[in-house]
């Protein structure tokens, strides 16, 4: 019985994480938009920016990761390699959302001190679609990072043993 | 713990690591973790640079702006100093636990908690290095698409400062990783003979 409970928490949390991590790159790849402002064709794709490349990247590699493991679930020879696989992508995960986020601030509100004039209101369409993409690798990310602080748990008490 | 303090342990990995040898090497990760994250958070917080541009010349007199560079005028830069910051202040607390409180227990908490506080500092020092590289990467190269200017051919010496803090970050992260496996490891080594790795509230007397 907690065995299977266990296997049943541990399913939803990789499905959760892997639902996030498929919209989260699929609405960032998609979202495009061109405006032209005073005659000068101003066009905001995610590939104009290193750091969103990145960050789809990311999201890429976490979705693959979590459509392997939710097939290879719950085999005991691979089970430590899983729990160790898995804190790396969290870590992944964590790095490329805080990333985007740093960037993507910037692009909101400028940075009045460098000179930098904020974008998002030239191309609004596009930062919605940008700030969905963010919120669902936000979720990834804390879905991964309790999935891992689950394993720990799991992985120090043992089945068999009161 | 029921071990004496020279006791060797199985040989898994095909060398013989003691239980001292190995609880002195995970404290000069912490040590060498703590150092890097606090030189991180000092070189960060310190850093400022204020140059002097001539925009216009009026008859013979040039008219002068003063620009600063500072730390805090980007957010990311402020969550990467508090960011380390914190993980400092978490290597200190850990390696304070491991010398002065080594027989405090309660109820077999002591290790989840400290592997998951590992963890939880591990994802946050990660998330402000890389927001703070990122944005680096847009003040040295500029974005052409969104007409933002690079700023380091400016300010050179606020950019290799930053640079030095972000490696000491990174550094940190990559300290703070492998501790965070060394320890789970070392605490499944221990304590994988004896069936008796949650009920050590009580040392028992040899």
């Amino acid at each position: 019985m907690a065995k299977t409970k266990r296997i049943i928490i541990t399913i939803l949390l990789r499905l959760l994480a892997f639902g996030a991590t498929l919209s989260a790159t699929v609405v960032m790849v998609t979202s495009h938009e061109s405006a032209e402002v005073m005659n000068i064709k101003f066009s905001a794709k995610y590939s104009n920016s290193p750091t969103f490349k990145f960050y789809v990247t990311a999201e890429a590699i976490a979705t693959g990761y979590g459509l392997i493991v939710l097939f290879l679930s719950s085999r005991r020879s691979v089970d430590r390699l899983i729990v160790i696989l898995d804190m790396v992508i969290a870590l992944i995960l964590t790095s490329s959302i805080s990333a985007a986020l740093a960037v993507a601030q910037i692009g909101k509100k400028g940075d009045s001190h460098a000179g930098w004039l904020p974008v998002c209101n030239q191309v609004p369409k596009f930062c919605d679609q940008v700030t969905g993409a963010l919120i669902a690798g936000f979720v990834a990310a804390i879905a991964y990072l309790v999935l891992n602080l689950y394993s720990l748990h799991v992985f120090l008490t043992p089945l068999f043993r009161v | 713990m029921a071990l004496q303090s020279g006791k060797k342990l199985p040989m898994f990995i095909g060398h013989i690591w003691s239980k001292q040898k190995s609880r002195w090497t995970l404290l000069g990760l912490r040590l060498l973790a703590f150092l890097a994250a606090a030189a991180a958070t000092l070189v960060m917080v310190l850093n400022k640079q204020t140059k002097t541009f001539v925009v216009a010349t009026i008859g013979t007199t040039p008219v002068n702006l003063t620009l600063t560079a500072k730390f805090h005028h980007t957010p990311a830069f402020v969550f990467f100093a508090i960011a380390n910051g914190l993980v400092s202040i978490h290597n200190l607390v850990m390696i304070m636990v491991d010398l002065l409180g080594s027989k405090f227990d309660y109820k077999g908490f002591r290790f989840p908690m400290i592997a998951s506080l590992d963890m939880l500092n591990l994802a946050l020092v990660s998330g402000g290095a890389n927001a703070a590289a990122f944005m680096a990467e847009l003040g040295k190269n500029g974005n052409s698409h969104a007409r933002w200017d690079k700023i380091c051919d400016k300010f050179g010496a606020y950019c290799d400062r930053g640079a030095g803090a972000l490696i000491a970050s990174f550094l940190a992260l990559a300290l703070m990783l492998l501790i965070s496996f060394l320890s789970i490891l070392n605490h499944k080594l221990v304590n994988s003979s004896s069936h008796n790795s949650h009920n050590n509230i009580i040392a028992l007397p040899n």
